[in-house]
C-alpha cells in the first residue's frame, strides 16, 4: 500500500470522525470545531486527488470564511440556551433508521460500478476538454476563458446575498419596534 | 477497495451523518452546520467524478457551488440571529408553530 493510499484512508477516517463528533458534541462551538476538522480532512483528500485548486478553495472559503462566521455567531449566543443542554429531539431512532436506510440504498447503487468507468464519464461529458490537469494555470485559463460569464454572475449573486442579509436584519429591527 | 468507490462511500457516509444531525439535533445553528456537512459530502462526490473524468468544468462547478454555499450562509446566519433575538432560544421546538 503506497503512502498516498495510506493518507487517503487517514483523511477519510478523520473526516468521518469529525462527522460523528458533530452528532455527539454538546456545545455548538465543539460542533463547529468538529466540522472544521472534517472540512480540513476533505481538503487533504482533494489535495491527494491532485485537485489542488479545490483544496485551497475548501480551506479558504469554507474554513476561512463560512466557519469563522459561524464561530463568531456562536460566541454571540446565550450559553444558557436550553438547546445547548439537551442535545437531541424526540425522533432519534426513526431518524437514524431513515438515514441508515438511505446510506445503504445509495451504497448499493454506487457499488454497481457501471457509472464509474472513466471512459463513460468522459463520453457523457461533451464539449469540455478532457484529459486536463487540475493545476492552477489550466484551471484559471479555462475558468476565465470559457466560464467568465458565470464568474461575473457569482458577484451578482454575492451582492444579492449581502443586500438580502441587510434586509433581513432591518426587517427584524422594525419588528422589534 | 477502488479509490473512486472509497470516496463515494465516504461521501454517502458524510451525507447520511449530516442528515441524522439535521433530524435529531435541537439547536438551529447545529442543524445548519449539519447541512454544511451534507453539502460537503455531495461536493466530495462531485470532485471525485470531476477528477475521474479529468474535466475542468467539474472543478469550475465546484467553485460555483462554494460561492453559492457562502451566500446561503450569509443569509441563513442573520435569520438564525433574528430567531434567537425573538424567543431567546435556538431550540427548534420553540418554533414548532411554523409547521402551520
Amino acid at each position: 500500500m503506497s503512502l498516498e493510499t495510506l493518507l487517503l484512508y487517514f483523511f477519510a477516517a478523520a473526516s468521518l470522525a469529525g462527522g460523528v463528533l458533530m452528532l455527539i458534541a454538546r456545545h455548538p462551538m465543539r460542533v463547529a470545531l468538529a466540522l472544521i476538522s472534517s472540512m480540513i480532512s476533505l481538503a487533504g483528500i482533494y489535495a491527494i486527488l491532485g485537485v489542488h485548486v479545490i483544496a485551497v478553495f475548501q480551506v479558504l472559503i469554507y474554513v476561512g470564511a463560512v466557519m469563522v462566521f459561524m464561530v463568531y455567531v456562536i460566541m454571540l449566543l446565550d450559553v444558557r440556551d436550553p438547546s445547548f443542554l439537551e442535545r437531541y429531539g424526540r425522533a432519534v431512532v426513526p431518524s437514524v433508521a431513515v438515514a441508515a436506510l438511505l446510506a445503504v440504498a445509495l451504497g448499493a447503487a454506487v457499488s454497481g460500478g457501471d457509472i464509474m468507468s472513466a471512459e463513460r464519464l468522459a463520453a457523457m461529458h461533451q464539449g469540455g476538454r478532457t484529459g486536463a490537469s487540475f493545476d492552477v494555470q489550466p484551471f484559471s485559463v479555462e475558468f476565465l476563458e470559457r466560464y467568465w460569464l458565470h464568474f461575473e454572475l457569482t458577484s451578482v449573486l454575492l451582492l444579492a446575498a449581502v443586500v438580502a442579509a441587510i434586509a433581513v436584519i432591518k426587517a427584524g429591527r422594525r419588528h422589534d419596534g | 477497495m477502488d479509490r473512486t468507490q472509497l470516496l463515494l462511500t465516504l461521501s454517502i457516509a458524510l451525507f447520511a451523518l449530516g442528515l441524522v444531525g439535521v433530524m435529531i439535533r435541537r439547536n438551529a445553528l447545529v442543524m445548519l452546520m449539519c447541512m454544511e456537512l451534507m453539502l460537503n459530502g455531495v461536493i466530495l462526490s462531485l470532485v471525485t467524478f470531476a477528477e475521474r473524468s479529468a474535466t475542468l468544468s467539474g472543478a469550475v462547478l465546484v467553485f460555483l457551488v462554494f460561492v453559492v454555499a457562502a451566500a446561503e450562509i450569509a443569509i441563513a446566519i442573520p435569520i438564525v440571529l433574528l430567531l434567537s433575538r425573538q424567543r431567546r432560544t435556538l431550540d427548534v421546538g420553540a418554533y414548532s408553530e411554523l409547521k402551520g
